[in-house]
């Protein structure tokens, strides 16, 4: 169920528009938001407020990386894997994580808790290497800061 | 060589709000455009400036504008792209949060230019710290009376709205982007017409690159022959270079258009990290060819960083050091394509994970003779056999590191190892 107080913010995103479906990215990331994942009976819910059938929901929500048509665990971890942050020591990062949480690229830790993602160039190459912690960047990391930060989430 | 435009108010402390904006200059030139100038003059003098298009390709921005046809009857768009995606650039992201304003009073200003009346920053869906930054300079804009309906008294209406993409490099393009705006996949579509006569709801729209519009305000400010001056003919202006890998100080340097290469790593960026040699440089983000340390003696305009058979594209530099495998490079490089690759076109879906997958065989050690053959046959069928350049994107890159660098591939397949290591860490 859609609540209130989200109406009322579809609402507002409905008036940037001249045509409702283009809040279609806006109204996916926040309900995703706010239950983790899109469901297919999220997707269905977001069909009905833009008046669209399911599919048009399926196919965005299926293009676009950052949309998660399967439940992810509480800190989605996304190592970037690009060029640049390889170069300065990304590769290391990332053996760090998977050694540390048992876990390697689409998978969560058995108490749900982290999900690692491997990504693809985040914007950030300068202060590379990079890991995108939910909604943060993460820059500069080693391993020693990268033990500080994944002892800080819990 | 630095000139301080775009980056003036960046490091100082609160640069992103409207007081500091204000304080140093900011929205002066709206205010002076709207009372003094007609939208003609505006786009007149953007053309005078020899601004060019940041976004990549480098296209005249007044020229750009004056492609909206006119009297049509229909809305005018604009689209600011901020989906900042090739890797290696990271210049825009710096402008939205630190000094989102400067973005706004461009935007508004173009609007103007167009006959624009609402417009969209369409910024990457990772960058969720700038898309919260630029939505609090616009509320502020909003109510300073900068921005919504009648703009300062001048009876011109001006909206902005952020949008927020979702992941996919794809979406930079500007036909994919408009698609994405419209709540649909990231496909690109198929030009002629051009979203300049058919764009977002089937209207005239203009899509800009963050950089180039954050120009707009100084060239009104302070002329169109001052912006002009600033770099080589038909390259006007400072650019901002995102530079990243094994470089002592990586970041974002704005210098003049056709400043040295070598001039930019050596003495702004200090040169290889750990005093090691150069190996190769990206000048333009990972879709331009690769150059060697040979060819470093290049100014950084558009037409003389193409005569070294690459482009400036976004800006994006990449060092690379002496240990750096090439190969394992190009694979890098190859597999963000394959991932990126939207899929309408066959070349491009079917032809960069190929190539991917041949790159890291050599890589392994497993490469065959004929391999690098393959590759560059792979590379002439999907170049400019595509909708969109995504594909071209693609093949540019692979095809340089095999003509530049081909004994480090020949000694991958022959030797069955690496010539280099620690490159990568
Ligand atoms: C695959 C692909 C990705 C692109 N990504 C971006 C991008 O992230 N940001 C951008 O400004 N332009 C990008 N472009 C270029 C845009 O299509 C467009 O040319 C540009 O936004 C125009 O703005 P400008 O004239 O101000 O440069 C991309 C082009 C292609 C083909
Ligand atoms: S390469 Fe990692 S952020 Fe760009």
């Amino acid at each position: 169920m859609i609540s209130d107080a989200t109406r009322a913010r579809i609402n507002e995103l409905f008036e940037r528009y001249p045509d409702r479906r283009s809040a279609m990215i806006p109204l996916l990331l926040l309900l995703q938001e706010e239950r983790g994942w899109l469901s297919p009976e999220t997707m269905r819910e977001a069909g009905e407020v833009l008046d669209l059938p399911p599919v048009r929901i399926y196919e965005v929500a299926t293009f676009y990386t950052m949309l998660r048509t399967r439940p992810c665990g509480k800190y989605l971890l996304q190592v970037c894997r690009n060029l640049s942050c390889s170069l300065v020591g990304g590769e290391g990062v990332l053996r760090h994580i998977e050694k540390r949480l048992g876990i390697h690229d689409g998978q969560t830790t058995p108490d749900g808790c982290f999900t690692l993602m491997t990504v693809e160039c985040l914007g950030s190459c300068g202060t590379g290497p990079v890991v995108q912690v939910n909604g943060d960047y993460h820059e500069n990391l080693d391993v020693a800061k990268l033990d500080k930060l994944l002892d800080s989430l819990t | 060589m630095e000139e301080r435009v775009l980056t003036r108010n960046i490091g100082r402390p609160g640069s992103e709000t409207l007081k500091a904006y204000r304080d140093s200059g900011g929205y002066t030139a709206l205010s002076r455009a709207l009372k003094e100038m007609s939208p003609e003059d505006v786009a007149e003098r953007v053309t005078r400036s020899g601004l060019r298009g940041r976004g990549g390709a480098g296209f005249p921005t007044g020229k750009k504008w004056s492609f909206i046809p006119k009297g049509t009857g229909k809305q005018i768009y604009l689209c600011v792209n901020a989906d900042e995606s090739e890797p290696g650039t990271f210049k825009d992201r710096l402008l939205i949060e630190k000094d989102p304003h400067m973005v706004v009073e461009g935007t508004a200003l173009a609007a103007y230019a167009i006959g624009c009346r609402r417009a969209y920053i369409y910024i990457r869906g990772e960058f969720v710290h700038g898309a919260r930054v630029l939505e609090g300079a616009l509320r502020e804009a909003r109510a300073a009376g900068f921005l919504g309906r009648d703009v300062l008294g001048s009876g011109v209406d001006i909206e902005i709205h952020v949008h927020r993409g979702a992941g996919a490099y794809i979406c930079g393009e500007e036909t994919a982007l408009i698609e994405s705006l419209e709540g649909k996949r990231g496909h690109p579509r198929l030009k002629p017409p051009f979203p300049a006569v058919v764009g977002l709801y089937g209207c005239p729209t203009v899509v800009n690159n963050v950089e180039t519009l954050a120009c707009v305000p100084h060239i009104i400010e302070r002329g169109p022959e001052w912006f002009a001056s600033l770099g080589p003919p038909n390259n006007g202006g400072t650019k901002l270079f995102s530079v990243s890998g094994h470089v002592s100080r990586p970041g974002v340097y704005e210098v003049r258009m056709g400043t040295p290469l070598r001039a930019l790593l050596d003495e702004q960026c200090g040169g290889v990290a750990g005093g090691r040699r150069l190996k190769a440089v990206i000048p333009g983000g990972s879709s331009v060819p690769v150059l060697t340390a040979d060819d470093i003696d290049v100014a950084l305009d558009f037409e003389s960083v193409a005569a070294k058979g690459s482009m400036l594209g976004s800006g994006g530099v990449i060092v690379m050091d002496e240990r750096t495998c090439m190969v394992k490079a190009g694979a890098v490089v190859a597999r963000f394509y394959a991932h990126e690759s939207c899929g309408q076109c066959t070349p491009c879906r079917e032809g960069t994970p190929w190539m991917e997958r041949v790159l890291w065989r050599i890589e392994r050690g497993e490469g065959q003779s004929g391999d690098l053959e393959l590759l560059l046959s792979m590379c002439v069928n999907i170049f400019g056999r595509c909708l969109c350049p995504l594909g071209d994107a693609a093949a540019m890159p692979v095809r340089s590191y095999i003509q530049r660098f081909r004994d480090e591939f020949e000694y991958h397949i022959r030797e069955r190892r690496c010539l280099a290591a620690g490159g990568f860490s």
